[in-house]
C-alpha cells in the first residue's frame, strides 16, 4: 500500500513537474472541444447553385426562382450553356446546378411535359450530396404542385378541391436540429479516450525507454502496485477533463445534460477506468514510445472515430466491423453519452444495449491489464 | 562456506543470436568481497549481472544472491541488493532528493531512519549541494555518484554495479571508488564490472569473461603471477624504426604501444626475456638509434587481459 502512494506520488510529480506536459494534458482537451464545437457550423445550408436557364420564359424563371427563394440554396452563377454549368462544378465553384432546355416554357404552354435537369457533386460526401438531391426534389415537387394546383384551380373542379393527405412531423430531444446537440456528446467520449489510452501507454512504456524499469525491477515493489500507482493519477487527470468538457459544452453551447448528472459521471469512470487498461495492454507490446502511440493510434484511436457511431451509424456495418466496434469501450460510452445528454434516457433504457457492455468490457480491459502487467524491461 | 553470490552452470541464450551470451557461467563470491568483472566487450558482464539482479530470469542453470535463489524467490533478493545499471536510470524529472526518497521508501527504508539515512547517503556520494537539483541537471559522474546513492539508501548486503565509471572524469572516478572501498569496508559484497584495468588490480577477485564463460577467477596477484609471460618496456627513437624492429624480432609473443612505449611480451622460460632484450640492443645500435628505456616490467592486469584474450581469439 505505501509503495502504492510512492508511486502515485512520482507520477503526479512527472505531470505537476513539467509545465508543458501539464498545459497539454488539461488545456489540449478544452481546447480541442472548443475548435470542433464552433467548427461544426450545423445544417448546410445556401449550398451554392448553378442555374442554366435556356428557356428564358416566364415559366421557367418563376420554376427557378423557387430554389432561390428557399434559404438551402443560393444563387452562385447563370450559365449560359451545359459546358459552362459543366465547367463550373468541374472547378467546384458550386454544388448543384439546375439545366432548363430551351423547349420548357414551350412544352409546358402544350400542356406537354416539360423536362429539368438536375446535377450534383457525387465527389462529395454521399449523405451530403443526398441531402442536396432531397432538397433539390424537395423543390421540385413544391413547383410541380404549384403548378398543378393552379390548373386545377382554373378548371370546372376547382371549388371541391383539398390536398388529400397533409402531414407534421416532430422531432424529438434535439427539436431544432442543431448539430452540436450531436456533435459534443460525441466528442467528449473521443476526447476521454485519446487521453486515457496515450497517457497510460506513454507513461510505462517511457520508463522501459528511459532505462527506469530495470531500476524499478529490483525494487520489492508488486507489479500491481507499480501499475496501479501509475495509471490512478491519470484517472484522476481524465475525471477532471471530464468536468472541462461538459462545462464548456453548457456554457459555451448550450449543451447541458438532460438526463442524470451524476450516472453520467459514474459511467464515465468506469470508461476512463476500462480505457486506462487497454492503454496498459498497449504498453505490454511496445517496446518504445514509438510503438505505444502506433498501436494506440491504429488500434484503437482511428476505429475508435469510424467504428464507434461518432460520424457514422453502426446498423449496417458488416459483421467483422460490427464486433470490432462491440469491443472498443467508447462505442458503448457513446452511446451512454448521447442516451443520458441529448435524450435524458436513463439506466432503464440503456441498460442492455450500452451501459451493461461497457462495464463488462471495461472491468475486463482492467483486469486483463493487471494480470498481464509484468515486471520487466 | 556460504557465497554471498553463487552462480553455477548459467546459461542465457537470447532469441535469435546464434551463440549463447552466457555459457556455463560459473561463480562464486564470499561475503564482504569485492569483486571484479572484466572482459572485452560482448564477454556477457551486463547479461550476468542483470540475472543476478533478478532483471532477467530466463537462463538455465542457478544462481543465488544474499542466501536466496534468483528465480524462485527474486523478492527476497530484491530487498537485500542493490543494483545500478550501466545506462543512467533515475528520473531525470525529479529532483537528487526525490529520486532518493523514491529509493528509499520502495526499497522499504523506514519512515523515522529515512532522513537520516538519506542525509547519510548524500554526504557519503558529496551530492548534499545539490539536494534540489533535478537529475536530469546533473553532470555525468554526479549522476553515477546519485544512482550510487539510490543503491545503497536501503543499505543492502550485497551490491551489483554495472560499469559505474565508464564516462566518467579520472577525479569522479577515484571519488567513486573511495565510496565502494567504504561500503566494502562495512562489510557489503560489491559485485562490479568494469573497462578498466586499473580499476579491476583494486578488486579483491577477478573474474575474467570471454565469450560468455569465466576463464580466469581469483586475485589480482595470483591471477597475474600465474601468467607464463615476462614483459619487457622500450622506448627508442626513431619511433618507426623501433616498431620496424621489434615487429621483426623472433620469439616475441606480443607487443602493444603504451604511451610513448613498447610492451613487448615473452615466453616465461629462463633466458628468453634476456635473450630479447639483448638482440634488441643490438638491433638498436646497429641502426644507431637512442634507446632510452629497455627494461624488465612488472606485468600488470592489462597485460593479463590482452594476453588472455589474444590467446583465446588467436586459438578461435
Amino acid at each position: 500500500m505505501n509503495h502504492l502512494i510512492t508511486i502515485m506520488r512520482k507520477e503526479v510529480f512527472h505531470i505537476w513537474r513539467d509545465p508543458r506536459t501539464l498545459a497539454l494534458i488539461l488545456l489540449l482537451p478544452a481546447m480541442l472541444l472548443i475548435l470542433l464545437g464552433y467548427g461544426i457550423s450545423g445544417e448546410r445550408n445556401k449550398i451554392p447553385l448553378v442555374i442554366a436557364d435556356l428557356s428564358k420564359t416566364d415559366a421557367s424563371r418563376a420554376y427557378t426562382q423557387k430554389f432561390l427563394v428557399s434559404d438551402d440554396f443560393a444563387w452562385a452563377y447563370s450559365a449560359l450553356s451545359e459546358q459552362e454549368l459543366l465547367d463550373l462544378l468541374d472547378r467546384n465553384e458550386a454544388e448543384a446546378a439546375i439545366l432548363i432546355p430551351p423547349d420548357f416554357g414551350e412544352s409546358l404552354d402544350a400542356g406537354r411535359t416539360a423536362k429539368v435537369q438536375f446535377y450534383l457533386n457525387g465527389s462529395s460526401d454521399p449523405t451530403d450530396m443526398q441531402t442536396i438531391q432531397l432538397k433539390l426534389n424537395a423543390i421540385h415537387q413544391m413547383a410541380v404542385q404549384d403548378l398543378l394546383t393552379d390548373k386545377l384551380s382554373r378548371s370546372p373542379l376547382a371549388s371541391s378541391l383539398s390536398m388529400p393527405i397533409e402531414s407534421f412531423s416532430r422531432v424529438l430531444y434535439n427539436p431544432n436540429s442543431d448539430q452540436r446537440w450531436f456533435m459534443i456528446p460525441g466528442l467528449i467520449p473521443i476526447i476521454l479516450q485519446v487521453q486515457a489510452l496515450l497517457l497510460t501507454a506513454l507513461a510505462i512504456v517511457r520508463e522501459r525507454e528511459q532505462g527506469t524499469m530495470e531500476q524499478l525491477i529490483v525494487t520489492p515493489v508488486k507489479p500491481w502496485e507499480l501499475m496501479l500507482g501509475k495509471i490512478i493519477p491519470y484517472l484522476v487527470v481524465g475525471v477532471f477533463n471530464l468536468f472541462v468538457l461538459l462545462i464548456l459544452g453548457y456554457f459555451l453551447f448550450g449543451v447541458g445534460v438532460t438526463g442524470s448528472f451524476w450516472m453520467l459521471v459514474a459511467l464515465s469512470v468506469v470508461f476512463i477506468i476500462g480505457s486506462l487498461g487497454l492503454g496498459v495492454l498497449i504498453s505490454n507490446l511496445a517496446q518504445s514510445q514509438m510503438q505505444a502511440i502506433y498501436l494506440s493510434v491504429f488500434v484503437i484511436l482511428i476505429p475508435a472515430i469510424i467504428l464507434s457511431g461518432l460520424m457514422f451509424p453502426r446498423d449496417n456495418m458488416p459483421l467483422l466491423t460490427y464486433i470490432y466496434s462491440m469491443l472498443l469501450p467508447v462505442t458503448h460510452y457513446l452511446e451512454i453519452v448521447r442516451g443520458i445528454m441529448v435524450r435524458g434516457i436513463g439506466a432503464e433504457s440503456l441498460w442492455w444495449t450500452a451501459i451493461f457492455p461497457l462495464i463488462v468490457i471495461s472491468i475486463g480491459y482492467f483486469v486483463a491489464s493487471v494480470l498481464a502487467f509484468k515486471k520487466r524491461i | 562456506m556460504d557465497f554471498a553470490i553463487e552462480a553455477k552452470d548459467v546459461v542465457k541464450q537470447f532469441r535469435g543470436a546464434e551463440a549463447p551470451a552466457l555459457r556455463n557461467f560459473s561463480l562464486a563470491i564470499p561475503p564482504g568481497t569485492l569483486c571484479g568483472l572484466v572482459g572485452p566487450d560482448g564477454a556477457g558482464k551486463t547479461t550476468a549481472l542483470r540475472i543476478l539482479a533478478t532483471v532477467s530470469n530466463s537462463f538455465t542453470g542457478s544462481a543465488t544472491v544474499a542466501g536466496y535463489d534468483v528465480r524462485r524467490d527474486p523478492e527476497s533478493v530484491r530487498s537485500r541488493i542493490g543494483y545500478m545499471p550501466q545506462t543512467f536510470s533515475l528520473y531525470p524529472d525529479l529532483t537528487v532528493w526525490e529520486n532518493l526518497f523514491f529509493f528509499a521508501e520502495l526499497n522499504g527504508v523506514p519512515k523515522e531512519r529515512r532522513p537520516e539515512r538519506m542525509k547519510t547517503m548524500l554526504e557519503f556520494t558529496g551530492l548534499t549541494p545539490f539536494y534540489e537539483r533535478r537529475a536530469g541537471d546533473l553532470s555525468g559522474g554526479m549522476k553515477k555518484k546519485l544512482a550510487l546513492a539510490c543503491a545503497l539508501v536501503h543499505d543492502p548486503r550485497v551490491l551489483i554495479l554495472d560499469e559505474p565509471s565508464t564516462g566518467v572524469d579520472p577525479v569522479s572516478r577515484r571519488e567513486l571508488w573511495r565510496i565502494l572501498a567504504d561500503v566494502v569496508r562495512r562489510g557489503v559484497t560489491v559485485l562490479i564490472s568494469t573497462p578498466y584495468m586499473d580499476e579491476a588490480e583494486r578488486c579483491h577477485r577477478i573474474g575474467m569473461l570471454y565469450q560468455g564463460s569465466v576463464l580466469l577467477i581469483g586475485t589480482p596477484q595470483e591471477l597475474i603471477g600465474r601468467m607464463p609471460s615476462r614483459f619487457l618496456e622500450v622506448k627508442a627513437s626513431p619511433r618507426k624504426a623501433m616498431r620496424q624492429i621489434v615487429i621483426q624480432t623472433p620469439g616475441i609473443l606480443s607487443w602493444r604501444p603504451v604511451g610513448d612505449r613498447l610492451r613487448v611480451e615473452t615466453a616465461e622460460n629462463h633466458g628468453e626475456l634476456e635473450r630479447i632484450r639483448n638482440h634488441l640492443t643490438d638491433q638498436f645500435r646497429e641502426q644507431g638509434m637512442t634507446v632510452e628505456i629497455l627494461e624488465e616490467v612488472k606485468p600488470m592486469m592489462e597485460d593479463l587481459f590482452v594476453h588472455t584474450v589474444g590467446a583465446q581469439e588467436r586459438r578461435s
